[in-house]
């Protein structure tokens, strides 16, 4: 008796590879992903790079403007640094405009999957209060509970993540009955296969990539909301060095220094911006269609 | 048509009840006594709960809330915690105001975007497309409270051209539609439209380049008819889309006014929420958030009514 070899399988290319490969083609996303790994990494290693103190300001040497000597972007209305403050910024920022839709991916993965698996009247239970949610436009929705809260980061990002939940949900309740419906998923339970082997392995595989790309579109709502509240007062609070809060506290600087007070939101806007375009690849290059 | 006016109007009530719980509970989720503003800290425990029966709030929270809602019904409000005034009187002039900055907004937003829309979806795949599709994303990530500022700073401090903060010459005087009113309007309205545009520019742009992929189009064409004729379709097929989109838009704009109006001291429903806000004015943010709310209820109800009846291809039943 001699074993009959198979012939060797062709190294299988599996979707997400196929998604990568497309990513990596696309320039802009990549640009994006470089531009915001470095912003990302500058907050995380911030106390190594030699930077100024954040904290300490100087009464003489309020409001430097840009390209100072020691100040390569100026000085705050305290007399702080002004790049190490970005960069600091970065970490509370960053921080509290993807805690929100983190959370709120698995909140909702969590209410859309089983609402859209389950079906009836726990559907309709989940998905109209949910609707109550999507009767207030979304940032009245932050500025009622932030408000009601009190200012904090915490409360922040609680009022956030309420925000983003009913839209993900929304999301994943809709694939969800797609593909609850999908003959494979009757292959596996007459197969014998229990509900939550079938949410596991044939629901979650299939439903959690547009979930997610979906998720990844609100980032940037989330970083121009998050630093909006701290804008407002009602996130973090001085000292701390946040993106929103710098805007907010040199607004009183605009007639001096107008290009320094502009600077915290441009950190905003590029942040927000970059998450927008890499979001957009994610999504094309995980179209199959193309 | 009616059959749908009527299921649609029914399906108002259980959301505007439902809205109501989530504004009347903004008070109870509030940490803290809602009364602490307005007593002094040594106040005595009589005073305390003498305070709390004339507002009421020492009775069972279902009782507190069926009496807040026959209160609203009969157009009442509550009372400001902080100015002791009747909380509608204060906020009808603010309303106004947000009102007449989104709809500037709506206006300015809605025309450019049906404007670059259209030339990109036509223009598919040209520079002009490229540089419609750029000012959409722009226009969608731009934090608008920093644009804002920006704008001050280019056209109120560098060009003093227009000014930065206020609605109108002096402080009290009521609003007229002259130049020296309308030119406190300019910058929070451009600043608030740019977020209306980049999504309606997104929609027109992929409204348009859907319909003219159509065969009906092609129709129009071997028919003979002129650019113009099929402009006149693609225009009419896309409206329906469009109307809804704004309006939506607007519903948003009257949500979200709050960091413009911080940042131009515009004197709206959004300064009114900071204030009530900061000063831990609850009866004041309940109200103001309230009313947002249902206009923004009734705008969807008003979107959906016009989508309807412009839309013959929508059979609603």
């Amino acid at each position: 008796m001699t074993a009959i070899a198979l012939p060797a399988l062709p190294p299988t290319r599996g979707y997400w590879s196929a998604v990568g490969r497309r990513l990596l083609q696309d320039k802009v996303t990549v640009a994006c992903g470089i531009v915001l790994l470095a912003i990302i990494l500058a907050a995380i290693f911030a106390p190594y790079l030699g930077l100024a103190d954040p904290y300490r300001g100087s009464i003489i040497r309020r409001l430097r403007p840009i390209g100072t000597p020691g100040y390569l972007l100026g000085t705050d209305e305290q007399g702080r640094d002004m790049l190490a403050r970005l960069v600091y910024g970065g970490r509370l920022s960053l921080f509290i405009g993807l805690l929100p839709v983190f959370n709120a991916f698995v909140i909702g993965t969590l209410l859309g999957v089983t609402a859209g698996f389950v079906g009836g009247r726990l559907n309709a239970a989940i998905m109209r209060t949910i609707d109550v949610f999507y009767a207030f436009p979304s940032v009245l929705l932050a500025i009622a509970i932030s408000g009601a809260l009190g200012a904090g980061v915490l409360n922040s990002v609680v009022s956030l993540t309420i925000v983003f939940v009913p839209p993900i949900a929304r999301v994943a309740e809709s694939v969800t009955t797609q593909v609850r419906n999908l003959d494979f998923v009757d292959a596996a339970r007459a197969s014998g296969a229990g509900p939550i082997t079938i949410i596991r392995v044939h629901i979650l595989n299939n439903v959690l990539g547009p979930i997610f790309v979906y998720a990844t579109s609100l980032i940037s709502v989330s970083m121009i909301l998050a630093a909006g509240l701290s804008f407002l007062g009602l996130g973090t609070k001085p000292p701390e060095p946040e993106w929103g809060l710098m805007l907010n506290t040199l607004r009183t600087a605009i007639y001096v220094q107008p290009w320094i007070a502009a600077l915290p939101g441009t950190m905003i806007f590029i942040v927000s911006i970059c998450f927008n375009l890499m979001s957009d690849g994610l999504r094309s290059a995980m179209d199959v269609r193309r | 048509m009616l059959v749908y006016l009527i299921r649609r109007l029914l399906y108002v009530v259980p959301i505007a009840l439902a809205v109501s719980v989530v504004c009347f509970s903004l008070v109870h989720i509030a940490p803290g006594d809602p009364l602490v503003s307005i007593l002094p800290p040594d106040a005595s425990q009589a005073l305390v709960e003498q305070m709390k029966k004339s507002y009421g709030f020492d009775r069972p929270i279902p009782v507190q809330f069926a009496i807040w809602l026959g209160k609203i019904a009969q157009g009442d409000l509550g009372t400001s915690i902080a100015t002791s005034r009747p909380v509608l009187q204060e906020i009808t002039k603010a309303v106004g105001n947000t009102l007449m900055l989104a709809f500037a907004a709506t206006l300015i937003g809605f025309t450019l975007g049906c404007f670059f829309g259209f030339v990109a979806g036509y223009f598919r795949d040209t520079l002009v497309d490229r540089i419609a599709v750029t000012v959409s994303i722009l226009g969608v990530s731009v934090p608008h409270y920093w644009l804002g500022m920006v704008l001050v700073i280019c056209f109120s401090v560098l060009l003093p051209w227009l000014p930065p903060t206020g609605a109108g010459p002096g402080s009290s005087a009521a609003w007229v539609w002259d130049w020296e009113h309308v030119k406190y309007l300019i910058l929070p309205a451009v600043t608030m439209s740019v977020i209306p545009m980049g999504i309606v520019t997104r929609t027109v742009r992929a409204l348009v380049g859907d319909i003219l992929s159509q065969e009906f189009v092609d129709a129009l064409r071997a028919k003979g008819l002129t650019d113009w004729g099929v402009f006149q379709h693609v225009v009419k097929n896309a409206a329906p889309t469009a109307l809804a989109v704004m309006g939506l838009q607007l519903g948003y704009l009257l949500g979200g006014s709050i960091l413009i109006e911080t940042v131009f001291s515009w004197p709206g429903t959004g300064f009114l929420l900071n204030a009530a806000i900061f000063q831990r004015d609850l009866p004041l943010l309940q109200g103001t958030i309230l009313v947002l709310a249902m206009f923004f209820v009734v705008l969807n109800l008003l979107v959906d009514t016009v989508q309807t009846a412009i839309d013959p291809r929508i059979r609603r039943g």
